[in-house]
């Protein structure tokens, strides 16, 4: 039986989020109400020229840079054609042969396993206008009865990641997609909403035997929305493709949409039939130069990017996935360093962090800078833990005081009475009380029945409040039951 | 009755004019009178302008005359009638480019040009006929009927832009404005007996202007005199924020030279324009002797073959029209413009809309461009074209190593009879010959009216400079006219329809 392997390549859109759009100075704002973010060139009236706004420019080399590009000193605008209602000049401006970008690549973890996707390109291009299909035909325009046009999107600058045939699993396509969503959200450049449509990805799968060198035919699916979606896409795709080439059946070279509710992709049309965009340098835009100095001055401000901030959590002590959800939120993570430099263990002040904390910050709908937590507060919390003067339950109950502003740990463990007993007489004290009144348990234990022993503990335990650190209740229980 | 003589204001020169209005010999109001009613008596014959926009002509005759009352003066077009093409933009006034696909459409902006032209106190009299989307050589290719030549009513005015050549030979206007992207201005000028003239690309901004072929588009003036030609085009030249490819960089001074003559230039004669087989022999006579005359007053004539330039056509005709291809892909229905009637699908309609929409030449360079940038012939066609267009670039470039300036004839012969080549594109596509080249080396050059042939028609006479090098084309053609002294007026504007 044929052991079959997938090949997975990824384009994804970014919506920039500059204040105005990528060739005129209307709003970039997509929200308002249809057709109110529009001049002359954004409507492609008659006459109106295209000028490039350097803000968009700034935007795509920061992600070039972050994706280790090769940024080109000169790259070109081409015009794509193609006739759509939507696109009003009927051609999108965008970038063919030197792109702003090239050549970069990304290092993504995919189960404690390191992965290098490539990088193709980056370039820079507009959105279109958005098409609203009323009437039959399920949303196509196919169908429809007539079709609303809102032109407030068309124009916004977008940024086209393309990746490299590198990728080989659902898993790792997900990890790519959340990654990059990551290093845009720290680059500060866009919303990166994927519900909202400012990023999506268009998702490229072939399927080979393991081994093969050719590659077997792609399909792509468009626009996906979700990183969920992305995994769920390509399962299908490669489930789906298997089952044809098993079949004796041949995969077509076809572009598919991907239905989230039926979980299945369907064919949009074949690429024998896709158009010709008959590619040319557009002839209103110069060459765009992107001198050295202005590259340094772009790369000088990046902002450190999730990878680095992931390792750097990660030396201080954190584990690997608390390291991870601290990177994403720069709130948790200054936290967290904070206790780190007020002397709590990373990996103890790592778990707190995204377990309680996060919990905490859910479910009362706050941020955690509105809380009564700092780091020295979660580093006195850890070191009481440490020091067995609150037991695990204590300690979360002491934290959630901590967030709702009652004060400090010490000072809550102490009000709630809270601190663990670890004085020996009053245990033992505790102990003979409760020997005494379980004779019949201490003669099974000594007669090599175990059981009794848990019952035991807690009747201790319940003696001294829940306050006595179980611990030492255990071993104290041991040597007086010992025959 | 005292006063001006109303009649004869429309055929002064705009530097006459501006001396008369600051003299206050006679009003803003009184040229716009004149002028008008040089239109109502030769519309009829010519058909030059498409939209006469009298309400908004006179009320800016209205506050040029109020800035000269307070002295306020905003340079040498305050209070001078000008046309413009109606491929160019203005606010509120419809804007064709004489095409049946915009028929109604009214601008919501106005073309960079048209603020520069208000800003400076210009009375925009109206919008001029062309041939559609300046697609053309003789404005009959436009949707509302051709343009007829003032000199010869029976011939064509040439093209694309006739319409603004025909008003300002006639007088209906005292200078006007068209685009040339192969020749647009330069060959009507030639046809008409005016200067036309084609500036350096990207020193008059191109937003506003419908484009055709953008890489190779640029606006220009049409006028009477050398002298009117500086300065309708210093007012509108100079960088836009708006177009990507205007020249960041302070105009040349474009009349910085005008008297100086041509002793110690050296000028060079196209050889390749000079060829008999393609140039009408009284043409090349004319030219010869200009150049014998330029000998005679101390410049040193020498001759220039371009060889490419015999390229240069076919490269045009790929370039253009795989440009024009994409420009005008805009025209959908979608929008604005014709919407087609058509029962049946959004894309049915956007087809159909254009279909019906466009003339036949426009569809023509549509599909030659779209032919031309498809896969699998883009590098023998459109790949090629551009490869010619470098060469002829740098061979201009080395023959200004050279000489100073370039002269050839204008245009391969005078004004033809309308209908006379519209059934054939190909030799419609010749009058451009000598133009061409200078649109795609993007470079200055102008044409001015020499002499009368046997029947009566003018021959232009083309001056070329290398890229800004607007003061030296002017400095030679200022000569060229001085030499020539051609005061020959087109027949329409003497015959007894315009006497008072
Ligand atoms: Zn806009």
């Amino acid at each position: 039986m044929t052991v079959w392997e997938a090949v997975i390549g990824i384009e994804t859109h970014v919506e920039l989020s500059t204040e105005s759009k990528m060739f005129c100075s209307c709003p970039a704002d997509a929200e308002g109400e249809p057709n109110t973010a529009c001049c002359p060139v954004c409507l492609a009236l008659p006459g109106a020229l295209p000028v490039p706004n350097g803000k968009a420019i700034e935007g795509i080399l920061k992600i070039g840079l972050a994706l280790d590009c090769d940024i080109n000193e000169s790259s070109i605008f081409y015009r794509k054609n193609y006739f759509y209602p939507d696109l009003p000049k009927n051609y999108q401006i965008s970038q063919y042969t030197f792109p702003v970008c090239e050549h970069g690549h990304i290092e993504i973890d995919v189960d404690g396993a390191s992965v290098r996707i490539g990088i193709t390109r980056v370039h820079m291009e507009e959105d279109t206008g958005k098409s609203t299909h009323v009437g039959d035909g399920d949303g196509r325009i196919h169908g429809a009865d007539h079709t609303l046009l809102d032109f407030n999107r068309a124009g916004i600058p977008l940024v086209e990641i393309v990746t490299e045939p590198d990728i080989r699993t659902s898993q790792e396509a997900r990890a790519y997609g959340a990654e990059l969503q990551r290093i845009v959200l720290a680059l500060g450049v866009s919303d990166a909403k994927l519900e909202a449509g400012s990023m999506r990805f268009d998702v490229n799968v072939s399927v080979r035997p393991v081994g093969a060198k050719e590659l077997g035919t792609r399909t792509e699916t468009k626009n996906v929305n979700s990183l969920r979606s992305v995994q769920r896409t390509i399962d299908y795709e490669i489930d789906r493709q298997i089952k044809v080439l098993e079949a004796g059946g041949e995969v077509r070279l076809e572009t598919r949409h991907w239905n989230e509710n039926t979980g299945v992709t369907t064919s949009m049309r074949t690429k024998e039939e896709s158009e010709d965009y008959r590619y040319f340098q557009d002839p209103d835009l110069l060459p765009l130069e992107v001198t050295p100095a202005w590259q340094s001055e772009i790369r000088s401000g990046l902002p450190e990017l999730p990878a680095i901030t992931r390792a750097r959590l990660a030396t201080l002590g954190a584990d690997m996935i608390a390291a991870g959800v601290l990177a994403d939120s720069s709130d948790l993570a200054a936290l967290f360093e904070e206790a780190v430099e007020a002397g709590a263990s990373g990996r103890a002040a790592g778990i707190w962090l995204t377990g309680e904390v996060v919990a905490y910050t859910r479910r009362s709908d706050v941020a955690v800078l509105e809380t009564g937590l700092t780091g020295g507060r979660l580093a006195e919390l850890t070191a009481m833990v440490e020091a067995g003067k609150l037991s695990s339950s204590a300690a979360k109950k002491v934290l959630i005081a901590v967030l709702e502003g009652e004060g400090s740990p010490e000072e809550i463990a102490e009000s709630k009475e809270l601190l663990q007993v670890s004085d020996i007489t009053a245990i033992e004290a505790a102990i003979d009380h409760v020997l005494a009144e379980n004779a019949d348990a201490v003669d099974k234990i000594r007669g090599g029945d175990m059981k009794p022993f848990g019952f035991l503990v807690g009747q201790v335990m319940r003696q001294m409040g829940g306050r006595a650190d179980p611990k030492v209740v255990r071993d104290l229980l041991t040597d007086r039951t010992a025959g | 009755m005292t006063g001006p003589d109303i009649a004869d204001l429309a055929d002064l020169t705009i530097a006459e004019a501006g001396t008369g209005l600051r003299s206050g010999d006679f009003t803003s109001t009184d040229l716009l009178a004149a002028v008008t009613k040089r239109a109502s008596a030769t519309e009829a014959h010519l058909h030059a302008y498409l939209t006469l926009d009298h309400e908004g002509s006179t009320r800016a005759a209205e506050a040029a005359d109020a800035s000269f009352a307070v002295g306020e003066d905003r340079g040498p077009l305050q209070g001078i009638p000008v046309a413009l093409k109606d491929n160019m933009c203005t606010l509120g006034i419809e804007t064709t480019a004489s095409s049946k696909i915009l028929d109604g459409w009214i601008p919501p902006y106005d073309a960079t040009i048209v603020t520069r032209l208000k800003a400076a106190g210009a009375v925009i009299t109206g919008k001029t006929n062309l041939d559609e989307f300046a697609m053309g050589s003789s404005t009959e290719n436009s949707a509302y009927g051709p343009t007829r030549n003032p000199w010869n009513t029976d011939r064509v005015p040439g093209g694309s832009s006739g319409g603004s050549a025909a008003v300002t030979a006639v007088g209906s206007a005292l200078g006007s404005f068209g685009s040339d992207t192969g020749g647009s201005i330069r060959q009507p000028a030639a046809l008409t007996g005016l200067v036309g003239m084609k500036p350096t690309y990207g020193i008059v901004s191109r937003y506003g202007l419908i484009a055709f072929a953008s890489s190779l588009d640029q606006i220009g003036p049409f006028s009477r005199t050398v002298e009117d030609s500086v300065l309708l085009l210093e007012t509108i030249s100079g960088f836009d924020p708006k177009d990507a490819t205007s020249i960041n960089a302070p105009v040349p001074n474009f009349g910085g030279s005008l008297g100086r003559g041509v002793s110690g230039m050296r000028i060079g004669v196209v050889t390749e324009f000079l060829n008999g087989d393609v140039i009408d022999s009284q043409i090349i006579a004319a030219t010869r002797g200009m150049a014998d005359k330029l000998q005679d007053a101390g410049a040193e004539i020498v001759e220039v073959s371009l060889p490419s330039t015999e390229y240069s056509l076919s490269a045009y005709y790929l370039i253009a029209p795989a440009e024009c291809s994409s420009n005008l892909a805009r025209f959908d229905g979608v929008r604005y413009g014709h919407r087609s009637n058509v029962e049946g699908t959004t894309e049915d309609m956007m087809s159909h809309s254009r279909a019906e929409g466009f003339g036949p030449e426009v569809i023509r360079r549509i599909l030659l461009g779209t032919y031309a940038l498809s896969a699998g012939y883009y590098d023998a066609f459109y790949g090629q074209a551009q490869r010619v267009r470098t060469l002829v670039r740098r061979e201009f470039a080395s023959a200004y190593e050279q000489v100073d300036a370039l002269i050839s004839p204008t245009t391969p012969t005078t004004a033809f009879a309308i209908g006379e080549k519209s059934d054939d594109p190909i030799a419609m596509y010749y009058s451009d010959l000598c133009t061409i080249p200078s649109n795609l080396a993007g470079d200055p050059a102008i044409s001015v009216p020499i002499a009368l042939d046997d029947a009566g028609l003018p021959i232009g006479f083309q001056v070329m400079a290398p890229a800004l090098g607007e003061e030296v084309m002017y400095r030679v053609a200022a000569y060229v006219e001085r030499l020539a002294g051609f005061t020959a007026r087109a027949s329409l504007a003497t015959s007894e329809v315009v006497a008072p």
